[in-house]
């Protein structure tokens, strides 16, 4: 109605309306009786004449202000209050809403923070990409190098800009303690790259990423900049020391970047040219020295392929330049969310998981709350019957219901998400810290996930709400006002909507139950894979000598005073020095190989990893020597090059005759194979052996080791920690190792994803089940108080108990049997998807299957015995006489 | 009163039942009642106002500005009785209504005429 100019005007109250329709009945009751009707006929035939008062006073009501916000108001209000006096019902509904709403709140949210924005802060991260290298022959990927990064760069015209950030550690010195930092060595362009600007001070200039250790300046973090220098704004200028090597302080990040790693809140942003601070040699000229972790930002409307597709031309033009350095070698661009340097790829695939169970947790849950208001519905029936016979249309009730879902799901999102935003950080505790870094795995709640998890609610009031509404609007006056019939026992068909609903959550139940049995299985099967050695008993820390400013001939010293003094622990039966941790996020060193009597094909360049380990080190790892000799302290800097090479590597490259006494060359030197060793799993456990060597840490010193002891007894950590805390300050206090930890317990952190995954499937597998039971429960509660009629006059015709027991029990084991085969028949179509995250099992492993069916036709049985052990408790006179 | 045909009926009326309503209310301010009864009158009970249209149509013509209500003693009664009279907006929009109508009615009248001439 477009009057838009005329002064709004009130709406007449209630009462006003009430008399003016009120007059109008008087003014006719007046005429008619004028006319010889006698007064109380008059008013008679005068209200026949109005109709429904209340309609009409209602519609005039409608007159005035938006029709469906009025009603919409009045139906809040009254769906307010009819919540509000059943709150048993309300806040089981409302609690078990926003368990299901929260679940995919949380991880829908996750995946923004973690997946498809991990970045915060960082602009257009849809079109970024993350570069890595390819081998041929290798299938894993790996590293760019310094030079070859900076020649695609140059080399390619479909991204807007190049950068770098390679995550390091540092220990921040200076003051009255050391402080372990994690950080990022990134190329001068790097924050103009991702559109940061430093919230004080600058952040780098052109140039400042080149000259080995030429530009000693940092941009260091918000946090940092708080708590290690109170907010001071003098800070700019000033001088922090990184490994010893004093940088100055040119800028300051703004609150809330955190770099570019998910996992790791960043502390420090170095440019490139500073990395020989923070490793063991200068890599910045050598083009085989692979470590840097590229991005690049795609240009607006270029595709993946398209960009793929040059940097390939790129990199066989390398590869022809460079034979030495690239032969075989490839880059791959990887759109963010595959980014492969950090923890994203290890969460991904159990984000999709998780999307999926909390999908199916929130189906189960609507269809409890569908079952509950079906109830209520049957119980406030009368109060819907006398609403309709004073007017309210069938589609007038059925909106008021909705409402009252509305109302549900409204409070339910609300929950939901504030459930979601307290459970943010918890994916970050099944990670293990790094130094002195805040693990991060931030969900994200972006106006995105906010408005995603908004539609969830609604949808869900659809599926919870409406057929119960729709159902009960349609009392039928006329039959339900007649008494309502008893119904007979083993009526499950009775009530098709109820029986529906309880089949949906069995089955969806058992799809959980199979699912949390597979990952459970295949996490104890991962856990007790054999990784090649034994991890019982050895305990391991991390030595950082750079950081206290070693250089190589202190450092080896160190590490001969280290191991003697470790060797005299109590308990300690081995120990041994070693350059790389299996299952670290730090990968084992790698390179390029030659191998005497090898040819390899034209464009094959073979690489192999390698790990630096001390004499002992086979024996404290339980790893067995299978031909030649372990290393010894004649294996030493000035005596010929050895290696040892694992069983996988010799097969590979010696098939047919002992590697004994053969040569291998690592970049320009050549060593002599003495030993063969046994396999070992040191990236994750449910990948095979890799091509792996050692060679003598006396012969490739480093100044960052890990310690390993193997101890007498299990659970060593705890025991020995103090006392391995105390030998490495005895051999020098400036020296403070990581954390002790035992092998065991690191291998368990490797298997993070999977943990995840379990701890998910089984809180919430279990709720189901719980939901599934009560639902169950509820109907057959529902059934035995319906047909109590009936099963009175059985008992009374001499029915056993045991007889009544068995009626409802077979009822109930019905559904049962109908959720449970069609929820195995969907487990063994779709567990598949777990795919990656099942370890050594088959998704449709028949143990998993007959127990899952074994825990459900029990829980079931408990559901359905106490209402039917209640039927045979009726008393048959009180029962017939209902 | 199941609401799909109500709504119907009221689309097909509402036109010309505001318009009634407006044209009654140019001979002088009265009540629903008698707002009702001029209609029937004028009609010799041809038509006679649905109550229940009535009063929301009187509400909504409120509502949009046309007509505007008032309580107050007139005339015969001896009570306040909520009295309707035409705004100036009213008058106007009667106006169109009417011009609307007239061409509607000669519009339909041509059509029949022309039938009865075949």
């Amino acid at each position: 109605m477009g009057w838009p100019f005329h002064r709004p005007r009130p709406r007449p109250s209630d009462a006003a309306i009430a008399r003016e329709l009120r007059d109008h009945l008087e003014l006719e009751a007046a005429e008619l009786s004028a006319a010889g009707l006698s007064p109380r006929e008059a008013e008679l035939r005068a209200r026949q004449r109005f109709g429904n008062v209340t309609v009409v006073h209602e519609d005039v009501r409608e007159s005035w202000g938006s029709l469906w916000f009025e009603r919409l108001r009045q139906d809040l209000g009254f769906g307010w209050r009819v919540l509000w006096r059943a709150p048993v019902f309300t806040c089981i509904a409302v609690l078990c809403l926003a368990l299901g709403i929260g679940a995919n709140a949380a991880v829908l949210s996750w995946t923004e923070g973690i997946v498809r924005h991990p970045f915060p802060m960082v602009r257009d991260q849809a079109r970024l990409v993350a570069i890595a290298g390819t081998a041929k022959g290798a299938s894993g990927l790996d590293e760019m190098s310094w030079p070859d990064f900076t020649d695609l760069a140059r080399g390619t015209s479909a991204f807007d800009a190049f950068f770098v950030s390679k995550i390091t550690g540092g220990t921040l010195t200076g003051g009255d303690r050391a402080q372990r930092l994690v950080g990022q060595l990134v190329t001068a362009n790097y924050f103009d790259a991702i559109g940061v600007r430093p919230m004080m001070g600058r952040a780098f200039l052109a140039g400042e990423d080149v000259g080995r250790g030429a530009h000693p300046v940092t941009v260091i973090s918000y946090r940092l900049w708080q708590d290690h220098y109170g907010g001071s704004r003098s800070i700019i200028g000033t001088t922090i020391h990184f490994n010893g090597v004093p940088h100055t302080i040119v800028g300051v990040s703004p609150e809330g970047f955190l770099g570019t790693f998910v996992g790791y809140a960043m502390q420090f942003w170095v440019p490139a040219s500073q990395q020989a601070v923070f490793d063991a040699s200068y890599k910045l000229d050598d083009r085989a020295a692979r470590w840097v972790e590229g991005f690049a930002r795609l240009k607006p409307g270029v595709s993946l392929a398209a960009a793929q597709a040059q940097i390939n031309g790129v990199a066989s033009t390398l590869e022809a330049e460079f034979p030495n350095a690239d032969r075989g070698r490839g880059v791959r661009i990887f759109p963010i969310e595959d980014n492969p340097f950090d923890n994203a790829k290890v969460l991904k695939p159990m984000l999709r998981v998780a999307g999926i169970v909390a999908a199916l947790i929130l189906v189960i849950v609507c269809a409890n709350i569908a079952n509950l208001l079906l109830v209520r519905a049957l119980a406030r029936r009368s109060e819907l019957l006398v609403r309709r016979a004073l007017g309210a249309s069938g589609a007038r009730l059925t909106r008021q219901l909705v409402t009252e879902g509305l109302i549900l799901a409204l409070a339910g999102t609300t929950l939901g998400v504030v459930l979601a935003f307290l459970s943010r950080n918890m994916l970050g505790s099944f990670f293990a810290p790094r130094g002195g870094a805040t693990l991060v795995f931030g969900a994200d709640f972006h106006w995105r996930v906010l408005a995603t998890t908004v539609a969830i609610g609604l949808v869900s009031t659809l599926l919870f709400a409406l057929a119960p509404a729709l159902h009960a609007a349609r009392v039928d006056l006329a039959t339900a006002m007649r008494a309502i019939a008893p119904g007979a026992i083993g009526g499950a068909n009775r009530l098709p909507m109820r029986a529906a609903l309880v089949i949906v959550q069995l089955c969806l139940s058992v799809l959980l139950l199979v699912a949390t049995g597979l990952v459970v299985v295949s996490l104890e099967r991962l856990l007790a894979t054999s990784p090649g050695f034994a991890a019982a008993n050895i305990t391991t820390t991390g030595i950082d000598l750079v950081a206290a400013g070693y250089d190589t001939a202190r450092a080896h010293r160190f590490h001969d005073e280290l191991l003697a003094r470790s060797r005299t622990l109590g308990g300690v039966s081995s120990v041994a020095l070693a350059r790389s941790l299996p299952f670290s996020t730090r990968p084992y060193d790698n390179g390029p190989i030659m191998v005497d009597g090898y040819r390899s094909a034209k464009d094959e360049q073979p690489t192999a990893d390698y790990n630096a380990v001390t004499p002992g080190y086979f024996k404290t790892f339980g790893v067995p020597v299978l031909a030649g000799r372990e290393f010894s302290t004649a294996d030493a800097d000035t005596s010929e090059p050895v290696a040892i090479v694992t069983r996988a590597l010799a097969a590979r490259y010696w098939p047919s005759a002992s590697p004994i006494g053969r040569r291998l060359r690592l970049r320009e030197r050549w060593m002599r194979v003495v030993g063969v060793v046994g396999d070992i799993k040191y990236r994750s456990l449910d990948e095979p052996p890799g091509m792996l060597f050692y060679v003598p840490l006396a012969q490739q010193r480093t100044a960052y080791v890990l310690l390993f002891l193997r101890t007498s007894a299990d659970n060593a950590a705890n025991g020995i920690a103090p006392a391995v805390g105390g030998a490495i300050h005895a051999v020098d206090p400036a020296v403070s190792p990581y954390e002790i930890i035992t092998m065991r317990e690191q291998i368990s952190r490797s298997t993070a994803a999977q943990r995840i995954l379990v701890t998910l499937l089984f809180v919430f597998s279990s709720l189901a089940l719980l939901l599934a039971a009560m639902g169950l429960y509820g109907m057959i509660s529902y059934m035995v108080s319906q047909s109590a009629r009936e099963l009175g006059l059985r008992m009374a015709l001499g029915a056993s108990p045991a007889k009544l027991l068995a009626l409802v029990m077979s009822s109930g084991l019905r559904l049962t049997l109908a959720g449970i085969v069609l929820g195995v028949a969907i487990a063994l179509g779709t567990t598949r998807l777990l795919g990656t995250l099942l370890y050594d099992v088959s998704p449709r492993d028949p143990y998993i299957l007959g127990g899952v069916v074994i825990v459900m036709s029990a829980a079931a049985m408990l559901a359905c015995l106490v209402p039917a052990w209640r039927a045979t408790r009726l008393d048959p006179m009180r029962a017939l006489r209902l | 009163m199941p609401l799909p045909r109500a709504a119907e009926k009221v689309e097909l009326l509402q036109g010309t039942l505001d318009m009634l309503i407006l044209k009654t209310l140019i001979f002088g301010p009265t009540h629903g009642r008698g707002i009702a009864n001029h209609i029937r009158q004028t009609t010799d009970d041809l038509l006679s106002v649905e109550h229940g249209s009535l009063y929301p149509a009187l509400h909504r013509l409120e509502h949009a500005g046309l007509i505007a209500g008032t309580w107050e003693v007139r005339g015969d009664v001896a009570r306040e009785l909520k009295y309707y009279r035409l705004t100036a907006a009213g008058r106007k929009q009667l106006h169109r209504e009417q011009s609307k109508w007239n061409q509607l009615v000669a519009a339909i009248g041509r059509v029949m005429q022309a039938n009865e001439g075949r």
